[in-house]
């Protein structure tokens, strides 16, 4: 049948979940932030790739021999490297990645606050004087009399 | 003969436009009103060459001319109809032929309906737009021309992609490129308004329509995107934080802000020259994300067969227009009016703060994507920056968006106390609490991680009940008899009903994210015919497995009996599919959807032991994220319906015209 040609179905198999359910499910949350190396920006856990299934195999054989989630993490980041991290680490080279939005955030807020200072220095009117308030009422009623309050 | 047409009527564009960018603009510095008549002739003349050329092309499509190169590696003719039309735009050259069609949509659309504008104005944006025009048009034919020959002609074609034969991907490009080449809209504008040296409400309310269109076709068109996703690519998830996902979201960010500062130019005069660079600022990140799916400095799934060449001249124009428009507007900036001056506490202070939060957001968006490609370039090794940084990063400058935002409409203009703002937000504030701690009460017995959780909720609830109760205070409802309210319901322009919508829909949205980050399940594992699995309560029984043939591909369908408790079951039918053409399968998810939560099954191939791997997923208030996105689109089409937009201000713009 052709329709059995190609393409494998999509990301974990049952083939590869592990019995235990505990293991199985850190191996999940970790393969999510592990990255298929052939694909752009997709987790192992989504990619359909060959290698991405080697790498899930891998990870949950770490995790059965008794890896802790950080050391079979670093198992594979040892062998791949950090491109293989979803997430960066914390670096010198990435500080800019890391610290750059509250960079951002610092340096607009700062412009709002100079632009507030030269905006708002105009004091707030004083309040109007009963004599003020008087001749006001005055005016308005004689100017625009259809707007006089009805009482 | 007809392509030969199509390519020599692109030329006259080209020409058309050359015309448009120049004495339009020429006109307007010798206020020659002869000279700037002709720029709405010369714009809806490129837009009727353009569509004359676009209807070409399509028609070599639909016909299955395959001596035209983009049909003969794109199309086929055992194709569905549908299928031969979106092709049109399923590649690079057909779909650049799309992006200035829209272009030119644009320009004609002022043209022809932009009456209320001063005629320097008009002359001047279509002016700028010319030149965008002429920019792409250029391209097109100098890189990308759709009407290339092939000689000898093969008897058949390519083909489409499988997975981009499908309806939501026939409509998803036009209304993206809508959204992000609407933006050039506020480009023309915001250049024009340097050159004319004058920023006023008059201008924001005249750059305000354009901006809305933009931005609403930008919303359905990343909504469409997400849920094609969704139910294709085959296990459900709805946004991956790609390079090029990235790229349509940028400006939809920045477009947002822009949105928000339109309104502080036009009631209170203020806040001028940011509106201006932010009018810059978006239509540089569309070219940006046009630059990024073409260039080839990225490879994903949506990007098209890459050529270097196609990505210098892009950045070209990038450079070219940015760099223009960014020295306009350092000569310029200081004769802009400064604004009206406003309190800490105001109205237009809080929409500074969504504009800072907006443009910090998209800065990070920006920063992630373009971060590995820095990195690889100056330090020549690989990193990658993936959903968790987003999380990391985006979602706690997300939170402070959304907190901030409730408030923003119940302050007043100019001046407000901070004491009376808390005091009109404490029910609604009261009501997020509640949930934060029934929902901390029902998930932290479950583990820790649920406080995020429960965070997503109380701002879900914070969203819409914060805008409710700014459509209650505005239309005094408890505060009087209730026919006032009602009358005053009646009075309230859409505009502010558009507002409630967008807003109430993030909350949607953010609630349909919570659940379907921390409620959704899955069950994997082989099946054999009579088979039982169960998920969230459902049985997924599998009947039976049947093959068949469709338009133009192979199937294979399984059935599976959905029960739930002693109830009657429904029918579940997920398909694998064969193209011949192209040699590829594709997975058509079977998928019931209600508002509660979706049911999702795939299944792979057959294994030696006649059994099948099944994926079933249960996805809680899914639908809810692009609800929640199409209510905020339809806000914008409510503010967009509001008539104090078209009537704009009459005396003045008849004072500009006797002035021209």
């Amino acid at each position: 049948m052709i329709l059995s040609s190609i393409i494998p179905a999509h990301a974990v198999q049952p083939d590869e979940i592990l019995a235990n359910a505990a293991l199985e499910s850190r191996a999940r949350v970790l393969s999510q932030n592990l990255r298929c190396l052939v694909c752009q920006n997709q987790s192992i856990d989504d990619s359909d790739a060959p290698l991405a299934r080697d790498l899930r195999l891998l990870l949950r054989e770490r995790l059965t021999s008794g890896d802790t989630d950080a050391a079979a993490t670093d198992y594979i980041v040892a062998r791949y490297g950090n491109f293989v991290l979803l997430k960066p680490p914390f670096l010198l080279s990435t500080v800019l990645l890391w610290l750059g939005p509250v960079l951002l955030l610092l340096l607009a807020g700062g412009g709002f606050v100079r632009y507030l200072r030269q905006h708002s220095d105009a004091p707030a009117p004083a309040d109007l004087t009963a004599e003020d308030e008087a001749r006001l009422t005055q005016l308005l009623d004689t100017r625009f009399p259809e707007n006089r309050p009805r009482s | 003969m007809l392509p030969e047409i199509g390519h020599y009527v692109l030329i006259i564009a080209l020409m058309l436009a050359a015309l448009q960018s120049t004495v339009p603009l020429f006109g307007a510095y010798r206020r020659d009103p002869t000279l700037m008549a002709m720029a709405p002739h010369l714009a809806v003349g490129q837009l009727f060459a353009i569509a004359f050329a676009f209807a070409i092309l399509t028609n070599a499509f639909v016909v299955s001319d395959f001596s035209v190169l983009a049909v003969a590696a794109n199309s086929h003719t055992d194709k569905p109809l549908l299928y031969k039309i979106s092709g049109v735009w399923g590649n690079h050259e057909g779909s650049m032929l799309l992006w200035v069609l829209i272009l030119a949509i644009y320009g004609g659309a002022v043209a022809l309906f932009g009456n209320n504008l001063p005629w320097t104005l008009k002359s001047r944006v279509l002016a700028v737009h010319g030149m965008i025009g002429f920019a792409f048009l250029l391209f097109i034919i100098l890189t990308s021309n759709p009407f290339g020959r092939l000689y000898p002609a093969p008897l058949n074609g390519n083909g489409l992609n499988p997975i981009l034969q499908d309806p939501g991907l026939a409509i998803h490009p036009p209304m993206l490129y809508m959204g992000y080449v609407g933006f050039s809209m506020a480009f023309s504008f915001s250049v024009a308004a340097l050159m004319e040296g004058k920023v006023d409400p008059a201008w924001a309310r005249w750059v305000r329509p354009w901006v809305l269109m933009a931005w609403i076709c930008l919303t359905a068109g990343i909504t469409l995107g997400s849920f094609w996703a969704y139910y294709t690519l085959g296990w459900g998830g709805w946004w991956f934080w790609d390079p090029v996902e990235n790229a349509s979201f940028m400006p939809w960010l920045s477009g947002t802000a822009l949105l928000h500062s339109a309104i502080v130019v036009e009631r209170r005069n203020a806040l001028q020259s940011w509106t201006i660079l932010l009018g810059i600022l978006t239509f540089t990140l569309s070219l940006i994300g046009t630059f990024l799916v073409r260039s080839g400095v990225l490879t994903s799934v949506h990007s098209f067969a890459n050529d270097p060449a196609r990505g210098v001249f892009i950045l070209a124009i990038l450079v070219i227009a940015t760099g223009g428009a960014l020295a306009l507007y350092a000569i310029r900036e200081r004769e802009l009016t400064q604004g009206s001056p406003f309190g800490l506490v105001s109205r237009e202070a809080g929409l500074i703060v969504n504009n800072i939060l907006l443009v910090v957001l998209a800065g990070v968006v920006f920063l992630g994507t373009f971060y590995p490609l820095l990195y690889d370039l100056v330090l020549g090794d690989k990193i990658s920056v993936g959903p968790p940084f987003y999380n990391i990063v985006f979602v706690p400058i997300m939170m402070l968006l959304m907190t901030v935002l409730v408030f923003g409409p119940m302050l007043k203009w100019k001046r407000d106390d901070l004491r009376a703002v808390f005091s009109r937000g404490r029910i609604a504030a009261a009501c997020a609490g509640l949930v934060l701690l029934v929902s901390l009460a029902v998930l932290l017995g479950s583990g820790w991680h649920y406080i995020g959780t429960a965070l997503g909720f109380a701002f879900a609830a914070w969203l819409v009940l914060g805008t409710l109760f700014v459509i209650a205070r505005r239309i005094r409802l408890g505060d009087g008899p209730l026919d006032t309210s009602l009358r005053l319901a009646a009075s309230t322009p859409p505009s502010f009903y558009g507002f409630a919508l967008a807003h109430a829909g993030l909350g949607i949205t953010v609630a349909g994210i919570t659940a379907m980050s921390s409620f959704a399940g899955e069950n994997i594992r082989l099946m054999s015919i009579g088979d039982v699995a169960e998920l969230a309560g459902f049985t997924f029984q599998l009947k039976e497995v049947g093959q068949g043939k469709g338009a133009n591909f192979d199937y294979e369908r399984a059935i599976f009996v959905i029960g739930r408790g002693s109830g009657t079951g429904f029918v579940m039918e997920p398909e694998r599919r064969f193209y011949p053409v192209r040699q590829q399968t594709t997975t058509q998810a079977a998928i019931t959807m209600n508002p509660a939560r979706n049911l999702y099954i795939t299944f792979g191939e057959k294994n030696g032991a006649n059994q099948w791997a099944v994926r079933i997923f249960y996805h809680p208030l899914v639908g809810w994220i692009w609800g929640g996105a199409m209510l905020m689109a339809l806000g914008g089409v409510l503010s967009l319906a509001d008539r104090r937009l078209r009537i704009g201000m009459p005396q003045r713009a008849r004072a500009g015209a006797m002035v021209a």
